[in-house]
């Protein structure tokens, strides 16, 4: 489902978190955002899944979500923002008991996401009893239930230890290519974004403007092939060449602040 | 090759960790009422201002068996319960509209606030006026002093839960009401059923203030009686009904805590 982010602007009190951010997304594509911390990053993901009001502009889609999207834009979360008190299942299915489905068919849905991200023997098991790695996969079983338009990922990596990001990595890319949706994906890490997206949309410091589109011609799906390595780093130099400075900036001004 | 020099790391970690002692606590507790015994046997205690633990033994024993204690108990849980329901629905329903309701809170917290550190057996005297000297004004009392804990045990339990599991409740479309019954409430529940074992105490404490202040039944009343009569082994006797009370409740809300909070 393609998305227009026109002229997106920002402001928590007098604090400008965003200015004038346009950009397209287009159908079926993965774009990650990248910045320095407090850029808005997730402010702009809060303001596409309509969680925030944006203080100006707007987010337009164009043509109609999927019929059988359950809710189109859907969240994956940093901490993984699972109930304690549900079973790997009850979490999963809270997204579709709101929804006029039958048991039955609540039912398989879960079954099938669960299956889908490997945790059908855990479908007992409460997250206190899992790893957090398999606490994402819980998360991304709940945002797979409900079949979203556009999935929103905010740093979903990035509570992980490097072997399980990378683990998780290749299971998000393997379940992208099974399940068409379109993308956008918030991180810190550079080469999650090189990995991962088809564009990255690079912020500047606060407030987050846009300082560069920048597309990654490889294929997604053959970016784990060797003989694209060297291109994988020579995206994550530029991209690190391009942000270094407001890293640095924006660091010093959160000292200050 | 072993170097003379060589010489192990000291251990510099442990402790700062409680563990449980099963057994500390009993021995801990009978050593304490031995020797308290062996004091009063050996003479060192005068029996009328400081009675042994075996004639206090003897005293319950015997109330117990004549039914005095169950039927001062029974007056004092007949103001308990009533009295510890209303205040907690009343309380509940006040906390829970200002954990969720920002006009409940601008509204109710500087009353609550205001209200809150008033010892509320002073207004019985007021609530007699009000309710008669009978059982309603007692009721109302324990009502009173339950409400305000319960208050602010809700809305800060509700304050407790953590809003991205809100904001994730939103982001999936959950209606309004099932964020309260599915994320909310269960949030809050450690809070809230924490709230319940000092909103307990309160009405515990209360009730026998109330009843020391003007009854003829219940176990504040015979634990005034008894020490106007210097019969200290039967106050004694109340004190450590108070204690099993107490305990006996704190058992209960122990078992409704871990029916409800299993997750934890």
């Amino acid at each position: 489902m393609p998305l227009h982010v026109e002229k997106i602007c920002h402001r928590y009190g007098s604090v400008e978190a965003l200015a004038d951010v346009t950009f397209d997304i287009a159908d079926g594509e993965t774009v990650a955002l990248i910045g320095p911390s407090g850029c808005g990053k997730s402010t702009l993901l809060g303001i596409l899944g309509g969680l925030l009001e944006p203080s100006d502009g707007k987010v337009t889609l164009s043509g109609p979500p999927p019929a059988d999207s359950l809710n189109p834009f859907t969240y994956i979360f940093q901490d993984f923002a699972l109930l304690p008190w549900r079973s790997v299942a009850g979490n999963v299915g809270l997204a579709l008991e709101h929804r006029p489905l039958a048991a039955g068919e609540r039912r398989e849905r879960v079954a099938q996401a669960l299956a889908l991200t490997g945790l059908s023997e855990f479908a007992a098991a409460y997250p206190k009893q899992l790893s957090g790695g398999m606490r994402q996969r819980v998360g991304i079983a709940r945002a797979l239930v409900v079949r979203p338009a556009v999935l929103l990922l905010d740093e979903p990596l990035s509570a992980l230890d490097a072997q399980t990001r990378e683990l998780l990595m290749e299971d998000l890319l393997a379940i992208w290519a099974r399940e068409k949706s379109t993308r956008v994906y918030v991180t810190h890490n550079l080469e999650e974004a090189a990995r991962l997206a088809d564009r990255v949309v690079v912020l500047s410091r606060r407030p987050g403007r846009i300082r560069e589109i920048f597309t990654i011609e490889v294929p997604v799906a053959e970016r784990g092939q060797p003989q694209h390595a060297g291109l994988l780093a020579e995206v994550h130099r530029r991209l690190w060449a391009l942000i270094r400075d407001e890293v640095v900036t924006a660091d010093r001004e959160m000292q200050h602040a | 090759m072993p170097d003379a020099n060589q010489r192990p790391i000291p251990f510099r970690g442990g402790g700062f960790d409680p563990r449980p002692r099963r057994l500390l606590p009993w021995i801990v507790f009978f050593l304490l009422i031995a020797a308290w015994q062996a004091a009063s046997s050996a003479g060192l205690l005068p029996p009328l201002f400081m009675p042994s633990p075996a004639a206090i033994a003897r005293a319950f024993a015997e109330l117990w068996s004549n039914g005095t204690l169950v039927e001062h108990i029974a007056a004092s849980l007949k103001r308990i319960v009533p009295g510890w329901l209303i205040g907690t629905a009343a309380g509940l329903a006040v906390g829970l509209a200002m954990g969720i309701f920002s006009a409940a809170r601008a509204a109710g917290l500087p009353i609550v606030s205001a209200l809150f550190p008033i010892p509320k057996i002073a207004l019985l005297p007021l609530l007699i006026m009000w309710f008669g000297i009978g059982e309603p004004s007692k009721v109302a009392t324990i009502a009173l002093g339950v409400f305000f804990p319960t208050v602010i045990a809700a809305y800060t339990a509700c304050d407790a839960v953590p809003r991205n599991l809100i904001r994730m409740g939103q982001s999936f479309g959950l209606p309004a009401t099932d964020i309260v019954a599915k994320i909310l409430l269960p949030g809050a529940m450690p809070g809230i059923l924490a709230g319940f074992r000092i909103s307990a105490s309160v009405a515990l404490l209360l009730v026998v203030a109330a009843e020391m202040i003007g009854a003829q039944h219940g176990i504040g009343a015979f634990v005034l009686a008894a020490g106007n009569l210097m019969q200290t082994d039967q106050l004694l006797a109340g004190v450590v009904m108070l204690s099993v009370l107490g305990l006996l409740i704190s058992w209960g809300l122990g078992i409704v805590e871990r029916s409800v909070l299993r997750w934890r």
